[in-house]
């Protein structure tokens, strides 16, 4: 079993929710990345998350973009995000590291050669923003040959007969797009979430995390009822981008926001 | 083709695909919206009722058809080849850009939503979608680099006084690309109530089929027209490519007339042997931005980067996906013209023919000026004179040390 299913799996039988932490590779510095990842999993992150920064990433909101362009202005590369993963996983073996970015930096690696050196670095999955599954073949049949899972979205908009077509051909988990937007977006409604996550659960056997517009503790318990994970980003990229004077100051601020969530999150 | 026994061109195939390129690479949010829109798309393309509606507001509303205008004193300075302008600067708002924008506001209109966001570099598209969102009645909201605002006010001011709001868009390069991040994210959050009109051949299917079937009016005419005045159809065509829909508009109608050659025309900007240029098709590789896979300018580890043309509507790092097959099959060739060039040939029309062509469309008569005179005088040129150029005369007067 992966060590994405494994963790995923885990929560599951005993009932708990699992927490995905997300950051920008490389904001505010290069060097702040791995000790940032250490302290998502201390606060209690099951997954990390690592965002791959991309010149136009469509689909994120202010603080996202923001947090690419000091990560692309500090020189960062996918190359370099892979020795960062390398680096985290020298500290720690047994948190599951998924990318997050934009199609163009994998194809422009060249899949197979994206996925041995993700594979060789420790990396466990990968989500592609702008990657539906109709143009994901080629992409997806050099992740699975490292055995890495390529995780599609699912989005308020998408039908059911749609989203079960999407949860037949993915691996790992669904993430579901709580929201019409970008992330970081202001306007989520759980009752919204409820529902679709019920209806997407007829169609989908595999776990479902939920992100986009996760702020505080009240949206994430809210979100956690209903799903089997959640997903933050935004507002931990926020803690970071704050801190840009006072990089030594991010990992234990990240921590402590962590720590909030899980508390939120186990206490439901 | 014509006369022949091959195969009549029959692209985009299953899924948008020009050959490799094209596709939908957009997030799942907006996935549903492209099939509604290809669904509906579909279906009016060949009925009646739309084509005739369609039809009507070009004639009544743009003024088309647009002359096919011998340039007679241009083609005697250059001493080569016989050259006719495809008078697209004579449309309402200026520019080719119109025939696309009142064929979506009736598909908007069909859909039921009561609003359209656009984005635009020169604000010749964003212009006309505030035009035709006047017209009808919708709300617009026009996204716009800030760069591209400075450089572009008259342009500015006309879609204010249209209605529209336009954002200024200060991320990334703050031109055309951004603003078209910037419209994405404005259309994944308000997708139930709003159309996005995409002003190229450009973005997820169906936009690069829909704007080129669109643009097509540009070439059909200029086929006709050509036949009528010289009983035969013309050697070559030539029209300047930034997302490439003025090019295909005039091309496509005459892509299985196999003894036409096309010229797509990039920009050189500083020349191409500089970073300072807009020319994917030239010196860019395949990748994926915008919902396409098509030619990109990016670097080594696949970031967009930064173009630069003296003409704002070409100023962008990609290019339509069906161009990029055109390239790959040799069906157009795709050349470039630098800043300068494109600037000399702007004077030129306007001594020779008194027009004042954009800055975008002298690219395509700065590289008839150079070409033109290797020809023999019985060939037949057709240049797409795509836009006029008054939204250029600040840029133009700056660079000679006028202020106007």
């Amino acid at each position: 079993m992966s060590r994405l299913a494994a963790t995923l799996a885990a929560r599951l039988a005993g009932g708990t929710r699992a927490l995905t932490a997300f950051i920008t590779a490389g904001d505010p510095g290069p060097e702040a990345t791995v000790p940032a990842l250490h302290a998502l999993v201390r606060g209690g992150a099951d997954i990390v998350e690592l965002g791959v920064p991309f010149s136009d990433p469509e689909a994120e909101g202010p603080s996202i973009q923001r947090s690419s362009e000091r990560a692309l202005a500090n020189g960062v590369t996918l190359a370099s995000v892979l020795d960062m993963t390398r680096e985290f996983r020298n500290g720690n073996d047994v948190t599951p590291v998924v990318l997050m970015g934009y199609l163009n930096s994998v194809m422009r690696m060249g899949y197979e050669a994206f996925a041995c050196r993700a594979r060789e670095a420790g990396v466990d999955g990968l989500i592609v923003v702008n990657l539906p599954p109709e143009e994901a073949a080629e992409a997806q049949a050099s992740l699975a040959r490292q055995d890495l899972d390529l995780i599609f979205l699912v989005a308020p908009t998408t039908s059911s007969e749609r989203a079960a077509r999407i949860a037949q051909r993915g691996s790992g988990f669904i993430y579901y797009v709580s929201l019409k937007g970008v992330t970081g977006a202001r306007h989520l409604d759980t009752a919204d979430v409820a529902r679709n996550i019920s209806a997407l659960r007829e169609v989908c056997s595999l776990p479902v995390q939920v992100g986009f517009g996760i702020r505080d503790a009240e949206s994430a318990r809210a979100v956690a009822r209903v799903a089997d994970g959640i997903v933050v980003g935004s507002m931990l990229v926020d803690v970071m981008g704050e801190r840009r004077d006072d990089p030594a100051s991010i990992p234990a601020a990240l921590e402590k926001r962590v720590a909030l969530l899980r508390d939120a999150i186990d206490t439901l | 083709m014509a006369g022949t026994n091959k195969t009549p061109y029959r692209e985009p195939r299953r899924g948008g695909r020009f050959g490799p390129y094209g596709g939908r690479f957009v997030a799942e949010t907006l996935m549903h919206a492209l099939d509604q829109l290809t669904t509906l798309y579909e279906a009016l393309k060949d009925d009646d009722d739309f084509r005739r509606e369609l039809d009507h507001d070009l004639a009544s509303y743009v003024g088309r058809p647009t002359p096919l205008y011998l340039a007679e004193r241009l083609t005697a300075e250059l001493g080569g080849a016989k050259i006719y302008l495809k008078r697209e600067d004579l449309n309402h708002t200026g520019a080719h850009k119109i025939n696309n924008t009142v064929g979506q506001a009736l598909l908007a209109k069909r859909m039921g939503k009561p609003r359209i966001i656009a984005e635009t570099g020169a604000g010749q598209h964003g212009v006309a979608t505030a035009t035709v969102a006047a017209r009808i009645g919708l709300e617009c909201r026009v996204y716009m680099g800030s760069e591209d605002i400075a450089r572009q006010s008259a342009n500015v001011y006309r879609m204010k006084m249209l209605g529209a709001q336009v954002v200024p868009v200060e991320s990334g390069s703050k031109t055309l690309k951004d603003a078209m991040n910037d419209a994405m994210r404005d259309w994944v959050t308000n997708v139930d109530t709003t159309h996005y009109i995409i002003g190229s051949v450009a973005g997820p299917h169906p936009y690069p089929m829909m704007v080129r079937d669109f643009q097509a009016v540009i070439g059909r005419e200029a086929r006709s027209q050509c036949l009528g005045l010289e009983g035969r159809l013309p050697d070559l065509l030539v029209a300047c490519i930034g997302g490439g829909s003025n090019a295909m508009g005039l091309f496509y109608p005459f892509v299985d007339d196999e003894g036409v050659d096309m010229v797509g025309v990039e920009a050189a900007g500083l020349g191409l042997g500089t970073e300072q240029h807009a020319a994917p098709l030239n010196a860019g590789t395949p990748g994926v931005l915008h919902g396409q896979h098509t030619y990109l300018m990016q670097d080594q580890d696949g970031q967009i980067m930064q173009t630069h043309s003296i003409s704002a509507g070409l100023d962008y790092p990609g290019v339509g996906p069906e161009h990029a097959y055109w390239k790959d099959i040799g069906r157009a060739r795709y050349t470039a013209v630098t800043d300068d060039e494109a600037l000399e040939a702007f004077r030129l029309l306007n001594r020779t023919e008194g027009i004042l062509p954009a800055l975008e469309s002298s690219h395509a008569v700065a590289w008839v000026a150079r070409e033109a005179p290797k020809m023999a005088t019985a060939d037949i040129v057709i240049v797409n004179l795509s836009g006029r150029g008054d939204k250029d005369i600040n840029t133009v007067a700056e660079l000679d040390g006028i202020g106007l």
